[in-house]
């Protein structure tokens, strides 16, 4: 009975976070655009889904996502194993972008375009060969940038001098690589920050912080997400430049 | 029929999604620091509540709200209704006739952040860790407002055709100018709230309005111009929540001066 009560609650809460998108689709279809809605029983029924959809995932967030996150982040902390904690940090980075079906996506439009361009051979072997090393290079990038915000919040450095460094690498990439493979490099750092590794990678960063002598969670705790879809952008231009 | 196989499918992708991330982090617990999981129970099922709520998301948007924003991008980036609101009819359309896409934009962009997951878990971990400091719904409203200016002037940007890079170079520029000032404690969150936004509901429906866009203007590019629009995205909350922060401390620090001021008057 309880449960059941706490999950009206979220559901309410979810309700709340999909009602501007609700008024913003009602208004401009009633006032500016006033044209009959396609299919309307099917759109109420798909606006259902997402709010409860949304009220499982937060529920699923503080359930499951935090608490993992926090435990082993506290428990790298108290064995200060800093080699384990750095493979573990790639091995997060890595395993959670290979994965992602939205990268995914992307790498075979990139393959598509790129074997349409002439760059590579247009043949489906070539192209998968292609697709599959963008997609390692990004999960690498990832890999990379959790490893170098891990070791950034156990020393507490600031944050904006790797930032700045990286937005620096990011302009200069973007003037030796080819154009083709740009726009594909900036969509990519967007592309690596999925609904599951967010919390996650949070938690982890957050539950550090806190677990380390001298460390602010608020300073030193954030910053694993920037990092994550920095790097991307960086290597994926590279890879551009290599194959 | 169709529908059950779309649910299905969404389901298998969510599972192969956090099936890694679930084998990495058992692994090491079980492996490597060799220590049992805490309420493993509620955990699993938390996991669960995980790839339920996430398949369920996912359909939603696809089957509803997806092709109901790409519809209304559509309809709203028509010459033919941009005409019909304009009253005296001109030979060629200037960048104020766009009026009601420039509201569009920041309404959507505000919107879709505002239901965006990753940012409620953002915004959930950053209020627990500030003790209070930062609200839940204050740090969403400040991304959703930085956002919604973001695209608002990225269709500026798409219709008046002026180049991509001024507008990034010029808000890296403010995003430093920024860092310098802002409170410290700030600082790394700001940066993370430009991260997130560029998620499962925003992405979408944005590149929806930036193809309709680039294609009803001519001369424009939809593949660069949609991109485009993202990297407003993903700037601009980097700066709306740098200024959320620094009017909370500007307040905090007026309050202060008040009660000094009223103190040194009752000691008179």
């Amino acid at each position: 009975m309880n449960q059941f009560r706490v999950f009206l609650g979220t559901l309410l809460s979810s309700l709340r976070d999909l009602l501007p998108i609700i008024l913003v689709v009602a208004f401009f279809q009633i006032v500016v655009i006033r044209q009959p809605v396609p299919d309307l029983g099917g759109i109420l029924l798909g606006t259902l889904l997402v709010i409860l959809g949304l009220a499982f995932f937060v529920r699923g967030l503080e359930q499951a996502l935090f608490p993992i996150g926090e435990t082993v982040a506290y428990a790298f902390a108290r064995k200060a194993n800093l080699f384990w904690l750095l493979i573990f940090a790639f091995a997060l980075g890595f395993g959670t972008t290979i994965a992602e079906p939205a990268l995914t996506a992307v790498a075979a439009e990139a393959a598509k375009i790129a074997a349409a361009d002439g760059h590579i051979a247009q043949q489906p072997a070539s192209m998968a060969r292609y697709a599959l090393g963008l997609r390692l290079t990004v999960a690498v990038a990832v890999g990379v940038a959790i490893v170098a915000g891990v070791f950034r919040i156990i020393r507490g450095w600031p944050i904006q001098y790797f930032i700045m460094g990286g937005y620096i690498g990011v302009v200069i990439m973007t003037w030796f690589a080819p154009p083709e493979i740009i726009g594909i490099a900036y969509d990519s750092g967007g592309v690596t920050t999925s609904t599951v590794t967010v919390p996650l990678v949070t938690a982890l960063g957050v539950g550090l912080a806190s677990s380390i002598q001298g460390r602010n969670p608020m300073i030193d705790g954030f910053g694993l997400i920037a990092f994550a879809s920095l790097t991307p952008m960086i290597f994926v231009m590279a890879y551009g430049m290599v194959v | 029929m169709e529908f059950l196989q779309h649910l299905l499918n969404t389901g298998i992708s969510t599972i192969s999604d956090v099936l890694p991330i679930a084998g990495i982090i058992f692994g090491f617990q079980l492996l490597v620091l060799r220590q049992n999981i805490p309420n493993l129970k509620s955990v699993l099922v938390g996991f669960v509540y995980v790839l339920i709520g996430l398949t369920l998301f996912l359909v939603g948007l696809e089957e509803a709200l997806f092709p109901l924003g790409k519809l209304m991008a559509q309809q709203l980036t028509d010459p033919e209704f941009i005409r019909s609101t304009v009253h005296a009819v001109g030979d060629s359309l200037q960048w104020s006739d766009y009026k009601w896409i420039y509201l569009f934009a920041a309404a959507i962009g505000f919107a879709t952040t505002i239901a965006e997951p990753s940012l409620i878990a953002v915004a959930i971990k950053a209020h627990q860790v500030s003790a209070g400091a930062i609200t839940v719904w204050g740090l969403r409203t400040a991304v959703a407002i930085g956002v919604a200016v973001g695209i608002a002037l990225g269709t500026f940007r798409i219709i008046t055709g002026t180049p991509l890079h001024y507008y990034i170079i010029a808000g890296y520029i403010i995003v430093l100018i920024q860092t310098l000032y802002a409170p410290r404690s700030i600082i790394a969150l700001a940066y993370d709230s430009g991260g997130v936004t560029t998620s499962t509901v925003t992405v979408p429906l944005v590149a929806a309005l930036g193809l309709g866009l680039a294609s009803t203007i001519p001369g424009r590019s939809p593949l660069l111009d949609g991109f485009g629009l993202i990297a407003f995205a993903s700037l601009f909350p980097i700066m709306s929540v740098m200024g959320y922060a620094q009017l909370g401390e500007w307040r905090l620090r007026r309050m202060n001066n008040a009660r000094n001021d009223n103190d040194s008057e009752d000691s008179e």
